[in-house]
């Protein structure tokens, strides 16, 4: 009688495991999830990191400050703007570097427009990972049009490298107003259609209201940051609560919900792509002459001591932490990046949905890869 | 032999060359006697089944090959693309290509896989989809077999691709493949209800199985407008569960890229793969030309009651032609559905069909048959 009561027991704690990655079309990169599966329904996700993994940070310890923003820029590749940022202002603090204020206005018009295009390619995706895939190439024609303004101004399109320690590489290029002053009346006018294609359409919202629903407690013990964690109502634009570059000079409204759910997280993105425009809106004009670049020593050497800096980037809250000892090179570098955080978070809201949700709910939390590992 | 067939073949045809466009069973009548004239029935029959055999066989090439560049210039008018256009003028030489390619590629064994069981699976769905064509009036007169019972047997046959599926999902011996499978599998069971009670309502207007006499009974009127509001619902219904009967998108859990990479034919390589493919776009074509024979007239003309003139230009227009353009205005419908939508979730899925489907289903069909008792149809 034991025995077949054992074997029920262990009959129904048979679970199905998949793998799915690390080269799944949902996983946007290098992600491995071993998710535990009873028929359709999810039991368990156990993702598996480090397929991507560079050392990053060990790296940082062996080159000089104004390496270190090469590296920064591929870590979340989507958005290279705002990592960038976050090395220079803690490297400006540490040495009091006074910015003037037209580094300050191109540094926050570029990472705003990161943000938008970060945004864009998460909307593409997310249409995609729900089966929807004409969204990809609509959310890729918009994204275009900011990685060329990148490109005519940085060099660069995704990889830019564009700020340094004591301000930008390059002076923006003359087209620079009148592009992006074109790109924000485009997007203006088509920004209608994302809301066409996915978020009016009934089986989106079918597919998203209620999936995945994180409470603000525990979005605020896991730590989500972003729009991930405001869709659930946890205030945590760095933007707002710490501003650095020009954000203290903007009006800007933080984009919070309290369902947190994947519609909602999806939501937040939309939302905010339209704050972005407001803040450029508000900026674009009002940019001063002046020098591009404050003059620096030629080796950055950081008095010894611990430096900290917050940036919001387009997933969340990056936070750069630097111990220098007084050398060319940092002594330890910690990079806390969004995305691995929000990470944690994937099994304890995908319980009991279903395989179809779960891509849904990976995809609205918007992983990159790259910023998981580092 | 040869020589007898032809001359019997052309004394039938005493009529002007082309005016077999408009009425094939003269040609085929004049093939049949010239061969049952020179060989015994046995072999005659034979003879012709070979010939049959090997025009479907090259319809299928190029009617899969023709839906699949479709397909693809279509979602990529949807998507602000060009889609193919380097082979050939404007790319329509790219689906001959792929073909060719894949005919070349390897066809790599599965350790794991049963492999009688594998070889099996593309073959059976392309074997059902052969036995579903014979059965479809191509036009007046060009029809592989004309049974008494023709739309049943079509959805008796037609609903055994399921077995194919299930069985590519359960012998690759892979996980995605077998959740594809099952989930194929539920799918196709479920909607198969809507299609047979959806059909059973154009059954009841026509009064008869036999798809030539369904189209027959359309000389007056289609079906979509002859019978008011339920025929038109059953359209709609048709329309969305034959999507789902072909696991195309919205409804293409089976293969759900971005879940499952590839569903059932994920461990499918070179030809193999290919079969599977092609069969989903000839199901697609079988689904659009059942609708179209069932609702939109078939090979009839489009007709306006006492138009006189109006209807003699339409009649300009050959019955082929006629049911080829509405079969592919129902296939664009299909491709429309699936580049504009997300792809919903199975229970979703399930519960569209036994919730929504098959309840309206069922008292349409009870109008329907009160709307044939009062004879209030036109």
């Amino acid at each position: 009688m034991e025995e077949i009561i054992k074997e029920v027991v262990i009959g129904e704690q048979e679970e199905y495991v998949i793998n799915m990655g690390p080269q799944h079309p949902s996983t946007h990169g290098v992600l491995r999830l071993v998710v535990s599966l009873k028929g359709e329904i999810v039991k368990n996700v156990e993702p598996h990191i480090g397929y991507i993994h560079r050392g990053i940070e060990k790296m940082c310890e062996s080159i000089t400050y104004t390496q270190i923003i090469h590296l920064t820029d591929r870590m979340d590749y989507l958005s290279a703007m705002m990592n960038n940022e976050a090395v220079c202002l803690a490297v400006e603090k540490a040495l009091e570097v006074e910015i003037p204020d037209r580094i300050k206005i191109i540094r926050t018009i570029m990472s705003e427009l990161s943000r938008i295009q970060s945004h864009q390619l998460f909307w593409a995706s997310f249409g995609m990972d729900l089966g929807g895939q004409t969204c990809f190439f609509y959310g890729l024609r918009d994204r275009e049009k900011v990685l060329d303004i990148f490109e005519e101004t940085t060099g660069g399109r995704m990889i830019v490298s564009y700020n340094c320690p004591g301000g930008l590489m390059y002076d923006i290029h003359p087209n620079f107003r009148k592009r992006v002053k074109e790109f924000i009346k485009y997007f203006r006018g088509v920004l209608w259609e994302y809301d066409a294609i996915l978020t009016g359409n009934v089986i989106f919202r079918e597919r998203s209201i209620g999936i995945g629903t994180l409470s603000l407690e525990d979005a605020i013990s896991y730590g989500i940051t972003g729009p991930s964690g405001r869709a659930s109502g946890f205030s945590c634009d760095i933007r707002k609560h710490e501003p650095y570059s020009a954000y203290d000079r903007v009006q800007f409204n933080e984009v919070l919900y309290n369902e947190g759910d994947t519609y909602h997280r999806y939501l937040a993105r939309i939302e905010e792509m339209r704050e972005s425009m407001s803040i450029i809106d508000q900026l674009i004009d009002n940019i001063p002459e002046g020098p591009y670049f404050v003059k620096m020593k030629p080796v950055i050497k950081l008095p010894e001591g611990e430096y900290f800096q917050r940036v919001e980037t387009a997933r969340g809250e990056l936070d750069v932490f630097i111990i220098s000892d007084g050398n060319k090179n940092p002594y330890r570098v910690k990079f806390r990046s969004p995305n691995f955080v929000n990470l944690g978070v994937l099994n304890h809201i995908t319980k009991d949905f279903k395989i179809a949700d779960l891509i849904a709910i990976a995809g609205s939390l918007d992983f990159v890869i790259p910023d998981i590992d580092r | 032999m040869l020589l007898n067939t032809i001359t019997n073949t052309l004394v039938t045809l005493s009529d002007p060359w082309w005016k077999v466009f408009y009425d094939f069973s003269s040609l085929t009548k004049g093939i049949d006697e010239g061969l049952r004239s020179s060989l015994s029935p046995f072999w005659a029959v034979t003879v012709e089944m070979v010939i049959i055999g090997i025009l479907f066989l090259l319809f299928y090439a190029v009617i899969g090959l023709f839906l699949v560049y479709a397909e693809r210039k279509v979602c990529a008018f949807i998507q602000n693309r060009l889609g193919p256009n380097r082979i050939g003028p404007y790319g329509i030489f790219q689906t001959v290509a792929d073909l060719i390619k894949l005919l070349f590629k390897e066809l790599i064994p599965i350790k794991n896989a049963d492999s009688f069981l594998f070889n099996l699976a593309p073959y059976i769905v392309i074997i059902v989809n052969f036995m579903v064509l014979a059965a479809i009036p191509f036009a007046k007169g060009l029809h592989a077999i004309d049974f008494n019972i023709g739309i049943f047997y079509v959805i008796a046959v037609s609903s055994m691709s399921v077995i194919g599926v299930l069985l590519a999902g359960w012998s690759s011996n892979s996980k995605y493949s077998l959740i594809g499978a099952m989930r194929s599998g539920a799918q196709i069971v479920s909607y198969e209800l809507s299609i047979g009670l959806a059909i059973i309502t154009v059954v009841i207007l026509a009064g008869s199985l036999q798809l030539s006499e369904i189209v027959e009974a359309q000389r007056t009127g289609w079906f979509i407008f002859k019978g008011h509001v339920p025929a038109f619902i059953a359209f709609v219904i048709y329309i969305i569960s034959g999507t789902a009967e072909t696991n195309r998108g919205p409804f293409d859990m089976a293969e759900a890229e971005s879940e499952l990479t590839a569903g059932y034919h994920t461990e499918y390589s070179g030809i193999k793969f290919a079969f599977f493919y092609l069969a989903e776009y000839i199901n697609m074509f079988i689904v659009a030309s059942i609708a179209s024979t069932l609702f939109l007239g078939g090979w009839m003309p489009f007709h306006v009651g006492n138009w006189e003139a109006f209807n003699r230009v339409m009649d300009i227009i050959p019955p082929f032609f006629w049911y080829i353009g509405k079969t592919f205005f129902v296939i664009y419908l299909i491709m429309l559905f699936k580049w504009t939508f997300p792809r919903l979730r199975i229970d979703q899925l399930l519960t569209l069909e036994w919730k929504y489907l098959l309840p309206i289903n069922l008292v349409n069909v009870l109008i329907m048959a009160f709307l044939v008792l009062m004879g209030w149809h036109f």
